[in-house]
């Protein structure tokens, strides 16, 4: 995936408000778009690598290791993460290390809300989701992640239970709709669009820094 | 023949397993195939082909998974390779009286229809000389339990990847004691966001790592559950 590096970044957007609380949202680089495109005044956002969504045994410790590294510079650090398939080793960490985590397993879960992702999950169990980072991915995590670039022929061995591909779109963007479309055909399943916008990660973000202003008018 | 010129045949039979081990590790279908059939047109048991041939070769390959030098794409493969080999050998295992070792009912939990490792599993239980009953994926307790009745499995092996459909293993635990049948099972358990605490928490026997961690866990539990019972006897 080395030609894709907006997976591998592990970027960093500095915010615009000095002087004020300092705030860090540490978020899977899967997110970076759509936490910018909330424009957070005062709020630095930095990024673990996006790949890692394909590895997630290794979130854990990679998050631990940038909360180190900027904690003496922040007030607040916030993490942008689900579960991501750690089985709850990146909350203990994030326990150890004092840090709120958005609430929900995977991005899907605070995408859609919590309560209508578990009604598409139980609607249809074999439901495989996409993003909008990951329908422009879509090649380089799902085809090239799975191997399926070699092995054509193995597409039912991942995908033979599912029945449909449901693409929560975060932004009304033509292009990014039909890569998903794209991305269903490839893999012989139906598809759906379902608009989540970006409420669930500004609602997170917002009681966050409710908290956070809280905490400094009581110190 | 395989397509680098090598003719399987002209192998010793030594050697011919060791190329059926690398065969198996590229994942080549119909090389395994070839050897297969060659080793039993030599006269070798069908237990020794499966044995010696297949499941040594799969040995190897999930180790190599395990130390992450293969990933799943390249395991997927030489599951196909070993599947095609266990298809010529099945029937005859059956016929010749190969050993068994028990029997293992394996499904994927209710909501979830992730079964990559389920059929790895499965697959290196048969091959292990298990007989193995699979539900398939999305398994409510009901299913469980009437195919626990049906088929008195010595061993249960659930399987989810999902962290919202693990804590089902609970249920379908739970389920079992209620029926007063819990003991009579070893519960084992599987998937990627599982670990050995959650096995704990959730009151099953073991959690297993991958499917070589399964075929072992499942014969030293199994070893250990005969152990108690002649003791018992004994006594």
């Amino acid at each position: 995936m080395k030609d894709s590096p907006e997976l591998d970044a592990a970027a960093a957007f500095p915010g615009r408000n000095p002087g004020a609380r300092r705030v860090l949202v540490i978020a899977c680089g899967a997110l970076a778009r759509e936490v910018l495109a909330l424009h957070l005044d005062g709020v630095d956002v930095t990024c673990l690598p996006a790949s890692l969504h394909n590895r997630p045994e290794r979130i854990p410790e990679a998050m631990r290791t940038k909360i180190r590294a900027h904690r003496a510079a922040y007030d607040e650090i916030l993490c942008l993460y689900g579960d991501c398939g750690t089985g709850g080793a990146l909350d203990r960490v994030l326990a150890e290390e004092g840090v709120a985590r958005i609430a929900g397993a995977h991005c899907y879960a605070f995408f859609a809300g919590e309560r209508a992702f578990a009604a598409m999950a139980e609607e249809e169990p074999g439901t495989f989701y996409l993003t909008d980072f990951l329908a422009r991915h879509f090649e380089a995590l799902v085809i090239r992640g799975l191997g399926l670039d070699r092995f054509p022929h193995l597409r039912d061995a991942y995908f033979g239970a599912y029945r449909r591909v449901v693409h929560l779109a975060q932004f009304d963007d033509p292009e990014t709709t039909a890569r998903a479309r794209a991305a269903a055909d490839r893999l012989g399943l139906a598809y759906e669009r379902r608009f989540t916008g970006l409420d669930g990660l500004a609602a997170f973000l917002d009681a966050s820094m409710r908290h956070a202003r809280t905490k400094t008018s009581a110190a | 023949m395989a397509d680098d010129g090598l003719d399987l045949r002209t192998l010793a039979d030594g050697d011919l397993v060791g190329q059926m081990h690398d065969d198996l590790y590229d994942g080549l279908k119909e090389e395994v195939e070839e050897g297969v059939t060659i080793l039993l047109e030599r006269g070798w048991a069908p237990y020794d082909v499966l044995t010696q041939a297949l499941v040594e070769g799969m040995r190897i390959v999930g180790i190599d998974f395990r130390d992450g030098i293969l990933f799943v794409p390249e395991v997927l493969m030489s599951a196909n390779a070993m599947k095609a080999g266990m298809a010529i050998l099945r029937p005859l295992l059956a016929a010749t009286g190969a050993p068994r070792m028990g029997k293992m009912v394996i499904g994927t939990v209710k909501g979830d229809i992730h079964d990559i490792g389920k059929n790895l599993v499965g697959m290196m239980m048969e091959g292990a000389g298990f007989e193995v009953v699979d539900l398939g994926v999305n398994n409510g307790v009901e299913k469980y339990l009437e195919a626990i009745e049906t088929h008195q499995p010595e061993i249960v092996g659930m399987s989810a990847l999902l962290t919202t459909t693990m804590p089902y293993m609970k249920v379908v635990i739970e389920a079992m004691k209620t029926k007063g049948i819990r003991n009579d099972h070893i519960v084992l358990v599987g998937g990627a966001p599982l670990n050995e605490a959650f096995a704990e928490a959730v009151g099953a026997d073991a959690y297993c790592r991958d499917a070589s961690a399964a075929v072992e866990t499942a014969r030293a539990l199994l070893a250990r559950r005969q152990g108690a019972a002649m003791a018992r006897e004994t006594a």
